[in-house]
């Protein structure tokens, strides 16, 4: 099962082989596979519009058009709008410098990148206080010169970089080693500037690739709890972002609205899913066309 | 890529940012969580972690994340083998729905799944009839991992079962052997490396997972109160040696987890001649 075979030959993805068409066994664990996507996928989505217009239309417009959640509307797209542009110049670098370049560390900055994946969001958000909070190694002075980090939004964008950090460089790193340098090599030696290298070869090539990362980090970076609910202090009106506002709406028997709320969330879920599929098409076609 | 110099421009510039970004955003603060944790005495540190809340949080998390990974290994490997292998109408949405739990953030994971199996709730209903509690219990834990661990075993086992060599289980069967001998001789030793590395891959999430969870849990001391939970009760009771010190004592045990996983993964290879 070497790479190179993988290139060459795409996977069959349908027919079956003659060997395993009992038709009972095939239909038995098609009707489960197909009741475990049911009951764990589809019906809590399912939940999340019926709760939401439980108390009916109006209720649900009201919670949607409240102005506190319009707040936590325009706080998330602000995080958001930071972090996903940083965080894709990030990827963009890492994996120029990781998939280009030998280099002493190589491995272990690869680690360190893929890092924030294996560590709790609670642990994400909690560091940030250690290091900016009133009692950490830098909270008193930021705080002291009128910038507080902690409890506001410079410590939401923190913590929503940090869980955010893996996604687009880890979706770049092995589609350009897959893809090698060649013609990297090839316009340079024929006199092309490192920009018009980048924007002529490198990016049309990567561009399905970066696209599928950046709307991952996205969907993530509008969606995280844990880290921001640790460094946000959950104050309504000025820190609080969709995901939180949900769960405070939540705590306080407003049901309904949580789960209106939520439905915003709900929805990004599904447009992310939506544009994923998509691009994963447009991927396999790009792939195909360049291996045919 | 090879060991010459390379043409290629941009390396000092794009090594300069991604060493940057990374000391800033992980080196820092994983530095900062060690010498936090290195102010204590030991006395102090056994004092922490050896209270008998702290240590009941540890089993609640442990023993909920791993049931839940392993309930996946089987969920994950049939949605997978469907997927792969059998004609489904809506193929392509059934699969793109696997993502959902990647995509779906975890707080109305949470309620809704709160609301779905509270004794009242559309699957909670029946489970009360037969005298069983899902919310507010450690089963109720275990079913918010298993929705968010699903997709990590889907997706690793997936690829390894579309390059499968379908003539080898051809070859099986002609040759006399059972489904079940097919199966477990053929078809289940190239599989084990990926289910051990979607089950650790779902178990190191299920170990640190937060948002879906609190809601469902109950949060009741000794009984369904999770790590992630404590460390932010710590936090917010300005306990910040205490929290930083069971953060570090989870990332250190689920590293530890994560090395004999993938030490395992590493031993069926070599038995099973495949990388």
């Amino acid at each position: 099962m070497s790479t190179t075979q993988n290139i060459l030959r795409p996977a069959p993805r349908t027919g079956t082989a003659p060997t395993e068409s009992i038709p009972w066994v095939r239909y038995a664990l098609s009707a489960l596979a197909l009741l475990i996507i049911a009951l764990f996928l589809i019906l809590p989505l399912v939940a999340v519009l019926f709760e939401a217009f439980r108390e009916g239309v109006g209720a649900y417009v009201d919670a949607i058009t409240d102005p506190y959640t319009g707040h936590a509307i325009l706080l998330t797209l602000i995080t958001a709008l930071t972090c996903v542009p940083l965080n894709t110049l990030f990827g963009i670098a890492a994996a120029w410098c990781i998939a280009r370049f030998q280099f002493p560390g190589r491995s272990l900055l690869t680690t360190l990148i893929d890092l924030p994946f294996s560590v709790s969001p609670v642990i994400a958000g909690l560091v940030f206080i250690l290091i900016f909070g009133s009692q950490g190694w830098f909270g008193g002075w930021f705080a002291a010169h009128g910038f507080p980090i902690i409890f506001a939004l410079p410590g939401i964008v923190l913590a929503t970089m940090f869980v955010t950090l893996p996604f687009v460089a880890r979706e770049l790193i092995p589609l350009m080693q897959e893809q090698g340098s060649e013609q990297e090599e090839a316009s340079i030696m024929l006199g092309a500037s490192a920009w018009r290298m980048f924007w002529t070869i490198t990016l049309p090539r990567i561009k399905w690739g970066l696209l599928y990362g950046v709307i991952l980090c996205n969907a993530r970076a509008m969606g995280e709890f844990g880290a921001v609910s640790v460094v946000s202090g959950h104050i309504r009106g000025a820190t609080n972002t969709l995901p939180l506002h949900v769960e405070i709406l939540y705590n306080e028997y407003q049901f309904s609205a949580a789960f209106a709320v939520a439905t915003l969330l709900a929805g990004l879920a599904i447009v992310t899913l939506i544009i994923k599929s998509i691009v994963e098409w447009r991927q396999q076609r790009q792939w195909e066309n360049a291996s045919s | 890529m090879s060991q010459r110099r390379s043409l290629l421009p941009g390396f000092g510039l794009s090594l300069g940012v991604t060493v940057f970004t990374v000391s800033l955003l992980v080196l820092i603060p994983l530095v900062a969580l060690v010498t936090k944790s290195a102010e204590l005495s030991l006395g102090e540190l056994w004092h922490t972690l050896a209270d008998r809340r702290v240590l009941a949080a540890f089993r609640v998390s442990f023993s909920t994340a791993f049931a839940a990974a392993f309930f996946n290994l089987f969920l994950g490997l049939i949605v997978a083998w469907v997927l792969v292998r059998y004609p489904l109408p809506l193929k392509r949405a059934w699969d793109s729905l696997i993502d959902l739990p990647f995509a779906l953030p975890t707080a109305v994971a949470g309620i809704v799944l709160t609301t779905l199996y509270s004794p009242n709730g559309w699957l909670g209903q029946f489970f009360a009839e037969l005298g069983i509690r899902v919310a507010f219990t450690p089963l109720g834990i275990t079913i918010a991992l298993i929705f968010i661990g699903l997709p990590f075993v889907v997706r690793t086992v997936e690829p390894v079962l579309q390059d499968l060599d379908r003539q080898q289980e051809e070859a099986s069967t002609s040759l006399g052997a059972s489904r079940w001998q097919t199966f477990r001789r053929v078809l289940l030793p190239p599989l084990v490396p990926a289910l051990l590395t979607g089950f650790s891959l779902a178990f190191a999430r299920g170990l640190g997972e937060y948002g879906s969870v609190i809601f469902i849990a109950g949060n009741m001391p000794m009984k369904s109160e999770i790590v992630p939970l404590l460390i932010v009760t710590k936090l917010e009771q300005y306990n910040y040696p205490g929290a930083t010190v069971i953060a570090l004592a989870s990332l250190v045990v689920a590293f530890v987890m994560l090395l004999i996983i993938n030490g395992l993964q590493q031993w069926t290879r070599q038995r099973t001649g495949r990388d």
